[in-house]
């Protein structure tokens, strides 16, 4: 395994060569470099991926945790240094697949969305960093190699949501972004601190985790505290605030970063750290559930009022962030046969998710080239302008409402199996979200493509279908959610490693599918016709609430309150006052003294030597006086 | 051997009180020398009368001598060189120096 280096250097490579030297490329070839270092990515991906699962499995039926590189690079004890590696386990090795696919299909994508775009060298360039910060987040060996990437995907992140940066609000968005998820980063670093103190070790090995013992009173809280930083970059309530605004960046790098790859770095923390949340902090972990439920309520409601096709979508990408983080924090054990269904439930959705939201994004993406609008009501009656763009769409819909036999059905459904076995009320909190799901998909998807045809946009400009360059990802992604749940995820990957062979609760299964069936028909009854009297009406009827969700329940203004009118003026204006008057007073000061006294006594140097002589003679004898005094 | 030194305290002054006093430096120069002389003269007569039978005093007021010769040396030439800067070697003028 030791070509897996190359996963790591090749889009660091191709960022180094098309950063520095980006100007001196046409931006074709800029692309077609980055292209091509990231396709040689996804095939030693796969081939990570085909000979890791291949090999024979180790005596206790689980696959090894090998560790191809890792080289010491701060030692501080025996047992506590900072290392940097890869390390291959079945859900880093899946998460390799998924990135790769996902960015290489974002790569192709963006040769034709992008085209003609200012910066398209820039472009590639940050999407190469990207990738290498992702790909060597998730093979990292300890937590503190996760953090180094972790802040570099944070940093990628806000260079591609700036990247048209003569825009303001494309400016506000990135800041936002960096900020917010920074500010959870504070609560990650003093969790690994913690981690490192009681615990003894950064490592993520097996070995190294089942040795950590000290201080299971501190562990606790040093898991919470790293959930923290977890639930900042995977939009958690409530630091989900900057993902709706990280829309503001190019529609590949939403479909790449914001729904795909670096908001599932929380749930990936969470699923790294699973053995020691059940071994110390089971009850944290059943917090972070509930924190992920409210999460997933709270955004599939404020997505069934969005108007704008981006805002839908990242809301439900926060929702389905929010159900990966549910089916872990339900776990009770490492055995997956009892309670521990739900770490598999959401590596499954994790992989499923990526496929179809980065799907729905780049059909979004499709639309808004298109259309150019990022609203709803520029669209309408699309279907018969984007036959391709239509079907994939209509595919991912499916696959994310849980319609079988697309893949979101299948990983959705072990979610809700994990979910009841918790506790019903879960699973039935859960299952009507899932509901929710479905309703705001298919508002969404009549929205575009069917409902009333914004006619006199359409004329002035008519929509057309994308170029082969733009479908192509679209099919190829719809062909993986066609056929991904079919995949026999849980023997590759599973809470206690063994093999879990999934098999679908019929119950759950059809109570969740009639649900999704119902919920569609609604959204069918109410939104497929050009007029839409129900959705109207009940807007009225509900106006509060929907004016409440429409402004995503005000949360936005709440930051804007507590920064603005609480921070700002109660906490930062005094300490700028006291800067400015004590800090910068007292050294005013102490310049203005020495000025001061410096001016009274310049004459004494008047240049006349005879003068200064004297002063030293003066000097001499009265020293000798006091000598004389003295003895 | 009193007399001696009343002899090299009075020189000894007289060239303090002639470095203050005079405004050409050359005749600054003069009154450094007759301290120096002065000196000269106490490191024989305290050889001469404390230590008769050694010869360090006498040495050291050969070598003060000869450091003093240089001395001159220099100090004419530097004077050379402010009068051709300045045409004078009158003391006051030389104010420049505070910077």
């Amino acid at each position: 395994m030791d070509f897996t280096i190359l996963i790591l250097i090749l889009p660091m490579l191709s960022f180094l060569i098309l950063g520095i030297g980006g100007k001196w490329f046409k931006p074709v070839d800029a692309g077609r470099l980055g292209t091509l270092s990231l396709s040689l990515v996804t095939l030693l991906s796969y081939l990570t991926a085909w000979f890791y699962f291949t090999a024979p499995r180790t005596a206790e039926g689980t696959y090894a945790t090998l560790m191809p590189y890792n080289f010491t690079w701060l030692p501080f004890t025996e047992t506590l240094h900072f290392d940097l590696g890869i390390m291959l386990d079945p859900i880093s090795v899946m998460m390799l697949v998924v990135i790769s696919t996902v960015s290489l299909m974002v790569h192709l994508y963006s040769f034709s969305y992008m085209k003609g775009e200012k910066g398209f060298q820039r472009y590639y360039a940050f999407l190469s960093l990207f990738t290498m910060s992702m790909l060597g987040l998730v093979v990292a060996t300890n937590i503190f190699q996760m953090y180094l990437f972790w802040e570099l995907v944070g940093v990628s992140s806000y260079l591609l949501i700036g990247f048209y940066y003569t825009k303001a609000s494309a400016v506000a968005a990135s800041k936002k972004a960096f900020i917010v998820t920074r500010f959870a980063d504070l609560g990650f670093l003093i969790g690994i601190l913690l981690y490192g103190y009681y615990g003894g070790t950064f490592s993520f090995t097996p070995d190294a985790m089942s040795l950590v013992t000290g201080g299971a009173v501190m562990l606790p809280l040093a898991l919470g505290l790293m959930f923290v930083g977890g639930a900042g970059k995977s939009a958690m309530f409530p630091l989900h605030i900057w993902l709706p605004d990280a829309m503001e960046g190019p529609t590949p790098v939403s479909a790449l970063i914001h729904a795909a790859t670096m908001v599932v770095a929380g749930v990936y923390l969470v699923a790294r750290m699973f053995p020691l949340f059940i071994a110390y902090a089971p009850d944290v972990l059943h917090i972070i559930g509930w924190v992920g439920a409210f999460t997933a309520f709270f955004a599939a409601s404020i997505a069934c009022v969005q108007t704008d096709i981006k805002r839908v979508l990242a809301f439900s990408t926060i929702s389905q962030i929010g159900f990966m983080i549910v089916a872990l924090g339900v776990c009770t054990s490492m055995n997956p046969h009892e309670g521990g269904l739900g770490y598999m439930a959401s590596m499954f959705h994790l992989f499923t998710h990526a496929m179809f939201k980065a799907l729905l994004f780049l059909g979004a993406g499709s639309i808004i080239h298109a259309v150019h609008s990022n609203e709803m009501s520029a669209m309408g009656g699309l279907r018969k302008y984007m036959p391709i763009t239509h079907i994939t769409f209509l595919i991912a819909c499916l696959a994310i409402a849980g319609i079988p036999p697309f893949s979101g059905f299948f990983s959705k459904d072990e979610i809700l199996a994990a979910c009841f076995e918790y506790s019903p009320i879960m699973g039935w909190v859960m299952t009507i979200i899932a509901a929710m799901t479905a309703f705001y998909m298919f508002r969404l998807y009549y929205g575009i493509f069917w409902g009333k045809e914004n006619k006199e946009l359409h004329d002035a400009h008519t929509p057309h279908e994308s170029p082969l360059a733009m479908t192509f990802p679209l099919m190829f992604l719809a062909a993986i959610t066609c056929v991904a749940g079919f995949i026999p995820f849980g023997t590759l990957v599973s809470s206690n490693g063994e093999a879990y062979h999934i098999h679908l609760d019929a119950t759950v299964a059809i109570t969740s599918v009639v649900i999704a069936i119902i919920s569609i028909s609604l959204a069918t009854w109410i939104y497929m016709r050009p007029t839409q009297p129900v959705a109207d009406m009940l807007g009225k009827r509900f106006a509060r609430l929907h004016n409440a969700a429409s402004h995503r329940f005000y949360i936005d203004e709440v930051y804007q309150f507590v920064t603005h009118k609480i921070i700002f003026r109660c906490i930062s204006t005094p300490i700028a006052w006291f800067d400015r008057h004590v800090v910068d007073g007292f050294f005013d000061f102490l310049a203005w003294g020495t000025h001061a006294t410096s001016d009274e006594i310049r004459d004494l140097q008047s240049g006349q030597v005879q003068q200064y002589a004297f002063v030293f003679l003066l000097g001499t004898l009265a020293l000798i006086v006091t000598l004389l005094l003295t003895f | 051997m009193e007399y001696y030194l009343i002899v090299s305290a009075i020189m000894f002054f007289a060239g303090i009180y002639g470095f203050f006093t005079r405004r050409n430096t050359l005749a600054i120069l003069i009154s450094i020398e007759l301290i120096l002389n002065a000196t000269d003269i106490n490191f024989a007569v305290f050889n001469r009368f404390l230590f008769p039978t050694g010869l360090e005093g006498h040495f050291f007021a050969l070598f003060s001598i000869a450091i003093s010769a240089a001395e001159t040396a220099v100090a004419i030439a530097i004077m050379i060189n402010i009068y051709r800067n300045i045409r004078n070697i009158q003391v006051k003028n030389l104010n420049e120096m505070k910077w």
